[in-house]
């Protein structure tokens, strides 16, 4: 079996996998990180993305293989350094914008990326933006609010919550 | 001002730190030490006899533990149905067999045929492909008027027809609603199908089995709302186990709206596989597997009748339904078009004489059950774009139509079997009004026809029935359960509380709102209340989570709990005081005697419950932990009325929701921000109903919407900001919160509204569309506009 190494949330990892092995398994089943949700086979759902090089990456669609070397960010790296939530975190619990809580490791994880090349989106971004991003529980309202307040923006004045 | 702690307070959710953290524990998180993996083999076409299974090249494969087929399990119980209706001459529904794994016969696309065990899913999936099935095709029975003709093939041989029930609820003499509609002024009717849908919580279902051998004790962990009634169905129904020997443990679980109550073959699989591999057994469902072995959710194809006077009073309802069970009965299936459907048929109105005829059917198709609303949304679909096509026929203003009709007197008994206790339609509609503003569609309406858009408002009342009780009642309708439910509440030396309630959350954020009840009765911080769910051997008995009932029955029972704890905490400080226990307050967290300066912390009181030395022994036990179990004297009736307007682009067809408003009663609220919340995602659920979801079988019985490649889930950008107001307020007049419910009323009360909006809009373009089906895609209403 091919041997894989690559950088995740700051630590060095390195594990035997078979070249159909996804980088969604990799994290679960190599090394324990099931913050990480498969929704789907399809990679329609984002409840894997995570962050290959900086870049928000479906971990479902990569095998793990092609993350040789990267570095590579999940959901259980994003607190801050003493363990508080982020501002982004901090965002979906102050709004309710996450239920059973499936789909927001993705989700979060998303809204990262967006948020970094687009600090000030509008709420029309944002919806276009998670359109690789399901919730079956929200119905998106306080996702959107979540992620237009973690940018800065007021989120007083929309429709009532 | 808002209140910062307890009922009626929104404080941040603690159970989302984990969520966010990554640090949530749902099953597919679940291994267990020497655990292998189980792949389902499952058949491909939608009708066949098995001939043949060979399994033996697959035996041989690497990894391979055992191969399992139908042979397996011939000793052992089916998947049961949980509810026995009675049809219209007085017989039981035809109750086909359904086994763990197919015997004979394959029933429909994803009817599992044989199991393989392996080390690795890899391993298991790899020797699947070495087994090797003959299968004689039969043909497939899809449509259920197909289904239902002479001569049509029988998907079980032991049954006389595909026919599980003919039902009939309200008024049974057919020449008094003939005579009804005789005599009306007006008659609008109106032939519509509620699309099959796909719950597709975004966890898919996950079973993991273990069996120890030294104490013959199996734990099953699953995807479920609600783990005891899974233990009581797995135990007694299919493996024959003794209860006390099955822990079933749902951990943190990734959605279920109805898909999730079911007892599924895949659990009791695992449990069964655990022992007979001796090993852990881990089965993780593929979406792919999702769409094609979790119950599918509504699939009615309905005629209905509305008769009116002169005067635009509703003088007579009459409807007939045929309902899709799919291939076998699951769970609690039969009830969902019967009791969950038949009786919300008088809806938000005081229409005298009504009729509900049903007839559910079984198909080549995956099982149909119970997706958020249940039977409800059906009702209200139906009802409120009848009405709306009656305000059109008649000319007249659909708002004033239905507040012209509405129920106005509690409690009201409805020609379909129920009492509503109480509610004020009126006053929801004038919140609608005012959130909605529709006083201004008007100008809204000019703006967008500017653009070249057709601008449409549709709006529409609801009601529902949630808590669904007593228990003595349902048994009577026919259901094999109670449904009461139970909570422990056990107080620790220090205080802190440790309540264990038969509800189950995944997703409602019930670690948050269950201890603000229980702090705001006895007062002290929330933080010292935690809420423990999800288990079999920590909790007491649950019935578990669906139907709106999580606080209005099982909130309830923690109620009750509490007000036992207190009462027992009274007697403590009255002793500890050298009082009376009639003397004795509760206020903040502090007992008084009434009338003195006397007064003993809650925290000395529960630690004088275990260290009991200066104790009322001779009176009381030591201890501070009661159990209550509650069964509701009737169901709850939250209801209200919905808005929405939409833009129809008249080149392509294409709907976009530009406003969507909800104005419901609930009762009371314990935690408005969670309530908001539900509506939200109900609300999301239904306009994907109404756009864009639908789950499509060719007449083969093949799926043809497999993956969310084909089945269109709604997206962020599918929706707008909705506008929610929660201000009218009838508590329920039999619980003691006085609290209604709200999982589901999003999801029943949205559809209309969107459709009856789309239909304004075509019609103010001068398009005299009078009905289009779900999913209102764009190629269906371009096809509806352009004939």
């Amino acid at each position: 079996m091919p041997q894989v190494s690559m950088t995740v949330n700051g630590k060095a990892t390195s594990g035997d996998v078979e070249g159909r092995t996804l980088l969604s398994s990799y994290l679960r089943d190599h090394l324990g990180l099931t913050g990480t949700h498969v929704g789907c086979d399809t990679s329609q759902c984002g409840a894997c993305v995570v962050h290959v090089d900086g870049e928000a990456v479906k971990a479902c669609t990569i095998f793990a293989l092609e993350a040789e070397g990267a570095e590579v960010a999940t959901i259980e790296g994003q607190a801050n350094a003493d363990g508080s939530l982020n501002v982004i975190q901090q965002a979906f619990q102050d709004h309710h914008g996450l239920q059973c809580g499936f789909c927001t490791p993705g989700m979060v994880m998303s809204a990262a990326a967006l948020l970094k090349d687009n600090p000030k989106p509008s709420e029309a971004e944002v919806r276009a933006y998670l359109e690789g991003n399901i919730c079956r529980c929200t119905g998106y309202h306080n996702i959107v609010k979540a992620i237009l307040a973690a940018s800065g923006q007021d989120v007083g004045a929309i429709a009532a919550e | 001002m808002p209140k910062d702690s307890g009922i009626g307070a929104s404080p941040k959710r603690r159970e989302d730190v984990r969520f966010l953290t990554g640090a949530g524990n749902y099953t597919d998180d679940i291994n267990v030490n020497g655990q292998a993996y189980v792949h389902f083999l499952r058949s491909d076409v939608a009708h066949a006899a098995i001939r043949g299974i060979d399994t033996s090249a697959a035996e041989t494969m690497p990894g391979v533990v055992r191969v399992f087929t139908g042979a397996d399990f011939e000793g052992v119980g089916g998947m049961p149905c949980g509810w026995q209706v009675t049809d219209r001459h007085g017989n039981p529904m035809q109750e086909p067999p359904h086994p763990i794994l197919a015997q004979g016969k394959v029933r429909h696309v994803g009817d599992p045929i044989a199991a393989v065990v392996a080390d690795t899913y890899e391993q298991a999936r790899d020797a699947a492909e070495a087994i090797d099935v003959d299968l004689e095709d039969l043909p497939a029975v899809v449509d259920m008027k197909s289904a239902l003709a002479e001569g049509a093939p029988k998907l079980h041989d032991d049954l006389t027809s595909n026919l599980c029930y003919d039902w009939v609820l309200g008024e049974t003499d057919d020449a008094l609603v003939d005579k009804a509609f005789a005599e009306a002024d007006h008659v609008t009717t109106l032939e519509l199908t509620n699309q099959r849908l796909v719950a597709n919580p975004m966890e898919p279902r996950v079973a993991v089995g273990t069996y120890e051998r030294g104490t013959e004790d199996y734990t099953l962990y699953t995807t479920s709302q609600n783990p005891h009634v899974i233990r009581l169905l797995m135990c007694a129904f299919v493996l024959g186990l003794p209860e006390h020997k099955v822990r079933v443990v749902a951990p943190d679980v990734g959605g279920g709206f109805g898909t999730k109550i079911f007892h599924y073959a895949e659990e009791a699989f695992c449990t069964f596989a655990a022992k007979a591999c001796n090993r852990p057994v881990k089965w993780t469902s593929s979406r792919t597997e999702a769409f094609m072995s979790d119950a599918h959710g509504r699939d009615h194809v309905t005629k209905i009748e509305l008769a009116m006077d002169k005067d635009n009073n509703f003088t007579a309802l009459r409807t007939n339904t045929l309902a899709n069970m799919g291939a076998y009965l699951s769970t609690f299936s039969s009830s969902v078009p019967t009791w969950l459907h038949g009786t919300l048929m008088a809806g938000n109105y005081k229409t005298p004489c009504i009729q509900v005829n049903v007839k559910a059917v079984f198909t080549s198709t995956v099982p149909v059950d119970a997706y958020r609303g249940a039977g409800r949304p059906e009702a209200t679909f139906q009802i409120e774009r009848v009405i709306d096509m009656a305000a059109r026929e008649r000319g007249v203003d659909p708002i004033a139509l239905r507040r012209q009709n509405f129920i106005t007197e509690f409690p009201y008994d409805t020609p379909v079997a129920l009492t509503y206790d109480t509610g004020d339609y009126n006053g929801t509609m004038d919140k609608l009004e005012a959130a909605a503003d529709i006083a201004g569609f008007a100008a809204r309406r000019a703006e967008s026809e500017k653009h070249g858009k057709l601008r449409g408002l549709g709006i529409n009342s609801y009601i529902e029935a949630c808590g669904i009780a007593p228990s003595n009642i349902v048994g009577m309708l026919g259901a094999r359960a109670g449904l009461y439910d139970a909570a422990t509440v056990r107080v620790n030396a220090t205080g802190s509380i440790s309540v264990m309630v038969g509800a189950h959350s995944h997703g409602q954020g019930h670690e948050t709102a269950f201890p603000q009840v229980v702090a705001e009765m006895i007062g002290i911080d929330e933080s010292q209340i935690e809420i423990v769910h999800g288990d079999t051997s920590k909790i007491p008995f649950g019935m578990g989570t669906y139907g709106s009932r999580s606080l209005a029955v099982c909130g309830s029972a923690m109620v009750r709990a509490t007000e036992k704890v207190i009462n027992k905490a009274k007697k403590i400080a009255a002793h500890l005081m050298e009082a009376s226990d009639a003397d004795i307050e509760l206020k903040d967290g502090v007992f008084s005697v009434a009338g003195t300066d006397k007064s003993v912390a809650w925290g000395d009181v529960t630690l004088t419950a275990y260290v009991p030395h200066n104790f009322p022994l001779e009176e009381i036990e030591p201890g501070l932990e009661e159990t209550a179990f509650y069964d509701p004297a009737n169901f709850t009736y939250p209801a209200g009325a919905y808005a929405c307007e939409v833009e129809v682009d008249p080149e392509t067809g294409k709907v976009t929701i530009e406003r969507f408003s909800a104005a419901d009663d609930f009762g009371n609220i314990v935690n408005p921000m969670i309530v908001d919340g539900q509506v939200h995602g109900g609300i999301g659920q239904g306009i994907g109903q109404a756009l864009l979801e639908g789950c499509v079988y060719d007449e083969n019985g093949q799926l043809l919407s497999g993956s969310y490649m084909d089945y269109a889930m709604p997206r962020a950008d599918d929706v707008p900001f909705y506008t929610v107001d929660h201000s009218s307020q009838t508590p329920c007049t039999h619980n003691p919160l006085g609290v209604k419910g709200c999982g589901e009323a999003g999801a029943i009360g949205s559809p209309p509204s969107v459709v009856n909006a789309v239909i304004d809009a075509l019609q103010s373009g001068g398009n005299e569309v009078a009905h289009i089906d779900m999913p209102l895609s764009p190629a269906r209403v371009w096809q509806a506009m352009n004939g």
